[in-house]
């Protein structure tokens, strides 16, 4: 069973980013469910921990319903994120619920990323602006990201929906990176605290000289 | 069981009148309440150790020396004393001076600190701060403990032939806590050493210092200074109360929300559900202190913060007064009725493995 967290930073009910993420998510499952794997999806709109993020930024701990959604994130297997455009770049939002999240919890983690914006011209935001924050994480993001501008949500080329194409070319990347590798290998358990080398391995590590 | 007051020291302005103390009146405000922390029959009184404004705080063992001259009984401690960026010699001959003019009424919480910029003021760097803890309190034992210490490290100028005087009073060195929030390195130090673990509890949900305390003990029996259960732990809380609770509510809440580090964020009740802070009744401060011992064990010392967020003098010695009243004796019979014999009450250092890690 893949675990699958989609995180959608998008503010209106419905929003196009919500609307982006289930498209995508749609097409990681029946990429995923022709390779014979079974997801399981876990829709995370951050506009309902909105508040929980930002108690969170002020008291240094998540509230209780903020810490369950992050251990859902950090326990997948897999992330499909999609923030819309504000001011030339992810959302404040969708920065504020990464910067709450340790930033070693996500190491190696397979990411599709989305964005969604009011122009076309705002494409490159996915490159220049959100490849970076998950490269900083070090995820593994497939190298197709998916961008949604209005007309994409309306006008089709000849048989099919460019946007849909596009859609299922990264939901192939993230399967494929996905299918017959074990999952998260490296990376520990959300929470456990790992415990200290020995005391006199840490005294030893200062003394040893260094190359 | 010892319970106890500890500041952080902040001056912050009082949220009602508009008014800040003056560093002076908050440094003698920090003596009335030590004074009252005696007076009421608490244990404890414990300073932070802070660098730059808004906090007073910088010389613990003046302050605890001038209040040793005051007081009879009560232990001076400190919440925290900076091992990553005070020199280890310094703190061997403050500490051990501070033992001899309080007969020996003197123990430490070694920590961190929490303020980038203090380790590049003092020539350190932030990165450095788990090796600096791990090498400082290993030369600092030894300067304890050892009459004549040869010492070589990474971070400070070697040492031979140096003898830290004044020696520790009757040859018994303060006792030492080590405080973290979030690292399994202090809890191991504390562990090898058979010294004390302070879990500050204030700012954070318990699930998080239960696995910070969990690893200590299990280290601490795992170097056989004795069951898991008799390792030396100590606790942070805070409480803010009246005789009635409604009452507590409504005087505590501008403070709250104008607090340095929680203020303009959770509300005081969702803050109350997630952290140790009581504001309330006595009955309920009773009860949420027993629950800490519920959740993380059996433990020895229980210290409350107070006096933050602006709170004026006359309300911090009347909270004083109600605890000693109602609060104090209750906790203390329960305590006693629930400790097993073989749980140490008070802090007292395991039989000591020092020398295995003396170069």
């Amino acid at each position: 069973m893949t675990k699958v967290a989609v995180i959608t930073a998008g503010l209106g009910v419905p929003s196009s980013s919500r609307m982006l993420a289930d498209q995508l998510s749609d097409a990681l499952n029946t990429e995923l469910s022709l390779s014979g794997q079974n997801t399981t999806v876990d829709v995370l709109e951050l506009r309902d921990y909105a508040v929980d993020i930002a108690q969170h930024l002020v008291t240094g701990f998540a509230p209780p319903a903020l810490a369950a959604a992050i251990r859902n994130v950090t326990d997948a297997d897999a992330l499909i994120v999609v923030s819309p455009v504000f001011s030339g770049s992810y959302s404040g939002l969708f920065k504020s619920f990464f910067d709450v999240i340790d930033n070693t919890a996500l190491e190696g983690m397979p990411v599709l990323m989305g964005a969604t914006g009011g122009s076309a011209r705002h494409a490159l935001v996915l490159e220049h602006a959100m490849r970076p924050l998950f490269s900083y994480l070090r995820t593994r993001v497939v190298p197709t990201a998916v961008y949604a501008a209005p007309q994409d949500w309306g006008a089709a080329d000849d048989d099919e929906p460019a946007l849909e194409q596009r859609s299922r070319r990264a939901a192939r990347e993230l399967a494929a990176m996905l299918v017959g590798r074990p999952v998260n290998p490296s990376r520990p358990a959300s929470d456990r605290m790992e415990p200290s080398a020995p005391f006199e391995d840490l005294l030893a590590r200062i003394q040893a000289p260094t190359s | 069981m010892e319970i106890g007051v500890f500041t952080v020291s902040d001056v912050t302005r009082n949220p009602l009148t508009g008014e800040t103390p003056t560093e002076g009146e908050r440094i003698k405000a920090a003596v009335a309440i030590a004074k009252k922390v005696e007076e009421i029959g608490m244990d404890v009184y414990a300073t932070g150790e802070h660098h730059n404004p808004p906090f007073y705080a910088s010389s613990p063992t003046t302050l605890l020396g001038y209040i040793a001259a005051q007081t009879e009984r009560i232990t001076l401690s400190t919440s925290t004393t900076l091992i990553t960026t005070n020199d280890p010699v310094k703190i061997a001959e403050d500490f051990a001076t501070l033992q001899h003019l309080a007969d020996g009424r003197v123990d430490l919480i070694l920590g961190r600190g929490n303020t980038a910029p203090v380790y590049p003021w003092f020539g350190k760097n932030q990165q450095d701060s788990v090796e600096l803890t791990i090498e400082n309190y290993n030369l600092l034992r030894q300067l304890w403990d050892n009459d004549v210490v040869n010492w070589d490290g990474k971070y400070r100028t070697p040492l031979r032939n140096f003898t830290s005087t004044p020696r520790p009073l009757g040859g018994v060195p303060p006792f030492v806590w080590h405080g973290s929030i979030r690292t399994p390195e202090v809890a191991e130090i504390a562990a090898y050493f058979g010294d004390g673990f302070f879990a500050n509890n204030i700012f954070w949900p318990k699930e998080h210092y239960q696995q910070l305390i969990g690893l200590y003990r299990e280290r601490y029996a795992h170097y056989g200074h004795g069951t898991a259960d008799q390792a030396i732990v100590g606790l942070g809380g805070q409480f803010f109360m009246a005789r009635k609770s409604q009452d507590a509510v409504k005087e505590f809440r501008p403070f709250f929300d104008n607090a340095p580090v929680y203020g303009h964020g959770p509300t005081m009740e969702s803050f109350m559900d997630q952290t140790p802070l009581t504001v309330g009744s006595p009955q309920e401060v009773i009860e949420k202190t027993l629950s800490f011992q519920e959740f993380f064990g059996d433990y020895q010392r229980q210290l409350f913060l107070i006096d933050h967020a602006g709170l004026p003098l006359k309300t911090v010695l009347n909270q004083l007064d109600l605890f000693g009243e109602l609060v104090l004796p209750e906790l203390r019979a329960e305590f006693a009725k629930r400790r097993p014999a073989h749980v140490p009450d008070g802090p007292v250092r395991a039989k000591q493995k020092v020398g295995a890690a003396a170069g």
